[in-house]
């Protein structure tokens, strides 16, 4: 029974697990029907380009909603992003490690959010504003509020890692389990393997998949907008 | 009998694996605090119901955050165990 990611090529320190090959399939597939989906735009969206639409329509929506009319020039990240986590969830479905089940794609992931954090916080209320937003409500708490900033990436990283990781462990554990006993009636045939993981596959790997996207991106979306200065309109 | 002290450690790790995840319970009453009130909102006021669920699924996850520390914690006894080079 192995549950880690399995290792496909390298060796010592430097290797390349199996949900890294996953995250530049899942990557080439999105810029591939981002590509195909734009090459010959219509007015009146057809085929391919009206599910574009659609997608591009429900990530500005959301955005729009979460962070200010605005901010809308993040949309195009978050929306990459969510995209990018959804089906690294979802192809968990397929027996495949998910890609968030490895704590160096999460922690690169919350490291983008970090930065885009900062570098906006600075940007919008510049570098004045930007010591005086830290060292709320009073210059005694700037240490804090700094360890509080640096806390945020590891429990964004550890939170997709944590849920993603513990229901691959816990789908693993099943189908072994699964196995075992089917070996036991049937021999080599694993008969329960067939239908009788189903709830449990469906709660773990779809639900708590579309989930964990949504919550990333959506604190990712709050934490930018929280950051920034908060204009009068 | 004497025990070796490999098995001694991967005990002990794994009875620690089994402490660590007592926090779980602190989560558990806190998202059903959160589901709770939720629902009494959505109760008092249903065309509010969408905002709600989006509130209460952003503070659930950040009510998660010391369980998911805790479980963290279990998984590296478990499958990293840092103990068993110190021998």
């Amino acid at each position: 029974m192995e549950l880690g990611a399995r290792k496909i090529f390298g060796n010592g320190n430097f290797y390349i697990t199996e949900t890294v090959i996953w995250a530049w399939i899942i990557s080439a597939i999105m810029i591939v029907f981002a590509l195909i989906a734009t090459r010959k735009l219509k007015k009146v969206p057809k085929g391919i380009q009206a599910y574009a639409e659609l997608i591009v329509d429900f990530v500005y929506n959301l955005v729009g909603q979460t962070m200010g009319k605005q901010n809308l020039r993040f949309a195009p990240y978050i929306g990459t992003l969510f995209i990018f986590i959804l089906l690294g969830n979802l192809i968990a479905v397929f027996d495949i490690r998910p890609v968030p089940a490895n704590v160096n794609t999460t922690f690169a992931l919350a490291t983008i959010t970090f930065l885009l954090i900062h570098y906006n916080s600075i940007k919008s209320r510049k570098l004045r504003g930007y010591l005086k937003h830290m060292s709320e409500p009073n210059i005694i708490m700037l240490p804090i509020n700094i360890i509080g900033e640096l806390a945020f990436p590891v429990s964004l990283s550890f939170r997709l890692f944590g849920n993603i990781t513990g229901g691959a462990i816990i789908m693993t554990l099943l189908y072994a389990a699964l196995e075992k006993l089917s070996s036991l009636l049937t021999g080599k045939l694993p008969v329960f393997i067939i239908a009788l993981p189903l709830p449990i596959s469906f709660f773990f790997d779809i639900f708590e998949g579309i989930l964990q996207a949504y919550i990333f991106t959506m604190l990712t979306m709050v934490f930018i907008a929280n950051g920034m200065a908060q204009k009068e309109h | 009998m004497s025990i070796s002290p490999q098995a001694f450690v991967l005990g002990l790790s794994a009875i620690g694996a089994g402490i660590a995840m007592i926090s779980a319970i602190g989560i558990g009453i806190g998202q059903g605090f959160a589901a709770g009130k939720a629902v009494e909102g959505v109760a008092r006021q249903p065309e509010a119901s969408g905002d709600i669920l989006k509130t209460m699924l952003i503070g659930m996850a950040v009510t998660e955050t010391t369980g998911i520390f805790a479980f963290i914690v279990a998984i590296v006894l478990l499958f990293a165990n840092p103990f068993i080079n110190m021998l």
